[in-house]
């Protein structure tokens, strides 16, 4: 692989992250851009198509797919992705989805060399130690299962969260599900909703105070369940814990 | 007993949560901490993973050679072996054999394909005593239950479910103690195990170069199984094969550490022929019952590989819906990720269009898997088959087509996150605790934030336009 400047880099934001985390969008960029980046956000974006892919629809997932690739392609530099599963998804699967198109396959592997887990950019382009923000909050780290198995982030969030000064505490049972699953959260809630408890379960037992992660998505279904249950506990990017306050 | 509801989600709501379901997620984690720590104190594990794959998917190309060279070799030890093409010509086979000996009592070990097939309500239908021998088998066989997993069939019942069991049926005094329950079951088994003249057993492993069948268990019921009764009658899917001894042995060491955390299961049984002259023990007569039962066409399949599973049932212990759930809302013999899999495929996707979905492809199973068999991605490919042909929840389809269209088109995107950021609006907390169908689904168990009234790329172009 040759080595790419750092100096420009292209935000993917996620389509959960566009709408419902605009928030850990804006933090992202200011972590970015005080580490010295110059951010761009590509026009024309959407979703990644993850949703269709895991649900088994193979040729809306292909199209959504044949998009993002013609919109990242046409950018240099690394593509850094807020979320885990996202980035999984262009990593894993673009190449499989578009093999049968020699075009579309070679640029969906050239992206894949690019595309970057938030906190994988972080550690593995960066280096933690560049942080400028200190936290002395009481959190604790939810790592994804796509973070975990798909990327192989094992530790990462946990390390840069360590790096910012903050009191981690340790979660039971990190690495394992936390129910979501994509469509499976509607698909079948009360299974997805009794996973979600014992993970429920086991964030409120740290004492933490506030849930940290880096897929907005699992993010989104831990955040409902707190809410359902009236808990204290907040939640949020790992990218906010990182950055300065919200201009909003 | 009420019918069970038709769909596998039906079936998992009313068992999830229930203290059922409580029982089985306590004892699947305490088998998968057993799992990991038994690979952590064996640092060949990886490698003897990888050397099984091998070995695994090496055997299912040459299927064709390994049984024919197993079958000629439990001949020449003068065994009899009966290829059955499906269920019924299975249970057909041994019902003759039992007949022949004029079997009254017959004891089991454990065997899945032996329920797969319905063996005991077919000997049962000869008026024959079926009595199952490995004690969870046996438990369930007097509860008139159904096993929940593969290698531990009662992980859902708790001690004092067992001790109305037992005293139910077996009239003795009711007690929870699990020594005390161990000691009724051998007392009231070992009396069968003299008087019985057919033992059945599975196989975990059939090694076509000796004809020899391996049997592991716990409980040394498979030992007297297949040693006290004259007659031994092996019954085993046609992949349950290995080609040598060395391929045994690896299969073995990863077997037990992958399923119960053991360096090795307790009793290792290697048959190999009926009894010879001058051997002090054995079966007079052993007949090998090698059953397909759908497994050709896993074979032929995209998912073939699924085949290469050694039924450690590590993807069951480790998967959080089988956790969530238990293994009967599954519906089939085979739960867990694995059962989501072959079911389908071995039986027929009708019916079973839910089974793909009943995963969050959190990627655990392949995680822990000894043969590394890609589960999600089978169970994703699945899912496509069951879009093809239709749609598992009646809104995808049509949720998905109008997704595409708005995500390659990005004026329309922009368009619904505009919708979406003006939703937002209407709700003053930043919260639903209620939204309408398809996303009712949602907020059945969980509140949605309402999406940001003002979204991250609105903030990027008011931010560059300044």
């Amino acid at each position: 692989m040759t080595e790419r400047p750092l100096s420009t880099v292209q935000l993917f934001a996620t389509c959960v992250v566009d709408a419902m985390f605009p928030q850990a969008g804006r933090a992202v960029v200011r972590v970015l851009e005080e580490c010295g980046m110059t951010v761009d956000f590509p026009a024309g974006q959407t979703c990644c198509g993850q949703p269709a892919f895991n649900a088994g629809h193979r040729s809306e997932a292909r199209s959504m797919a044949e998009h993002t690739i013609r919109i990242l392609d046409a950018t240099d530099g690394p593509i850094v992705m807020p979320s885990a599963s996202c980035a999984a998804m262009v990593i894993d699967h673009y190449p499989h989805l578009v093999a049968d198109d020699p075009e579309l396959l070679t640029a969906a592997s050239r992206i894949a060399s690019r595309v970057r887990e938030f906190t994988q950019f972080l550690i593995e382009d960066i280096g933690v130690d560049e942080l400028r923000v200190t936290t002395d909050e009481a959190v604790t780290f939810h790592p994804s299962c796509h973070g975990l198995r798909h990327l192989g982030l094992v530790g990462y969030g946990e390390r840069v969260l360590d790096a910012s000064g903050s009191d981690r505490r340790a979660l039971e049972g990190a690495h394992e599900c936390c129910g979501f699953g994509g469509l499976f959260a509607l698909e079948m809630p009360t299974v997805s909703g009794a996973i979600m408890d014992t993970k429920l379960d086991n964030i409120e037992a740290t004492g933490a105070t506030t849930l940290v992660g880096y897929d907005a998505s699992c993010l989104l279904h831990l955040a409902g369940g707190l809410h359902r249950r009236g808990s204290a506990v907040n939640v949020r990017h790992i990218a906010e814990i990182l950055s300065h306050a919200d201009e909003s | 007993m009420t019918e069970a509801p038709a769909t596998f989600v039906a079936r998992a709501s009313a068992e999830s949560g229930t203290a059922k379901a409580a029982a089985v997620g306590t004892a699947a984690r305490h088998l998968i901490e057993k799992r990991d720590a038994a690979v952590a104190a064996y640092p060949a594990m990886d490698v003897m993973r990888d050397r099984l794959r091998e070995i695994r998917l090496h055997t299912l190309t040459h299927l064709d050679r390994y049984l024919a060279e197993f079958a000629d070799a439990v001949e020449g030890l003068g065994g009899r072996v009966f290829f059955a093409a499906d269920a019924d010509e299975a249970t057909a086979y041994i019902r003759r054999v039992a007949e022949q000996a004029g079997a009254g009592v017959i004891v089991k070990a454990k065997s899945m394909v032996t329920e797969e097939i319905g063996l005991n309500a077919s000997l049962a239908s000869d008026s024959r005593s079926v009595v199952e021998t490995d004690l969870g088998e046996f438990i369930v066989q007097l509860a008139e239950d159904r096993p929940s997993h593969i290698v531990a069939p009662v992980m859902h019942l708790t001690r004092f479910d067992v001790g109305r069991a037992f005293a139910d049926k077996l009239g003795v005094p009711y007690t929870d103690d699990p020594t005390e329950l161990n000691q009724i079951a051998r007392a009231h088994l070992r009396k069968i195990f003299l008087g019985a003249e057919i033992g059945i057993s599975g196989v975990n492993f059939a090694v076509a170069s000796t004809g020899s069948v391996a049997v592991v268990t716990n409980e040394g019921n498979g030992r007297l199984a297949t040693t006290a009764p004259r007659v031994h009658i092996a019954v085993m899917g046609l992949e349950r094969i290995v080609p040598t001894p060395e391929d045994l042995g690896v299969a073995l060491e990863v077997l037990a550490r992958s399923a119960t955390g053991q360096k090795l299961t307790t009793y290792t049984n290697i048959i190999t022929g009926p009894r010879r002259a001058g051997d002090p023990d054995g079966p007079d007569e052993l007949h090998v019952v090698i059953v397909d039962n759908g497994r050709t066409r896993v074979l032929a399949d995209e998912v073939s590989e699924a085949l290469a599973c050694i039924r450690c049932g590590a993807c069951l212990n480790i998967c959080p819906v089988y956790r969530a759930v238990g293994g009967h809302p599954y519906g089939d013999v085979y739960p867990g990720p694995i059962g989501a899999v072959l079911s389908p495929v071995l039986f027929g996707l009708e019916g079973r269009e839910e089974l793909p979905y009943a995963c969050t492809l959190c990627g655990a199973c392949l995680e822990v898997c000894p043969a590394r068999i890609d589960l999600p991605r089978m169970l994703v490919h699945l899912r496509e088959r069951v879009v093809d042909e239709g749609d598992a929840f009646g809104w995808l389809k049509p949720a998905m087509k109008s997704y595409e269209f708005a995500a390659t088109r990005p004026r329309v995107w922009n368009g619904v996150l505009r919708g979406a950021s003006i939703g937002g609006r209407a709700s003053r907390s930043g919260w639903f605790r209620r939204i309408p169908w398809p996303g009712s689904t949602w907020t059945k168990v969980r509140d949605l934030q309402a999406p940001s009234t003002r979204s991250f790329r609105r903030w990027w172009r008011d931010r560059n336009a300044t």
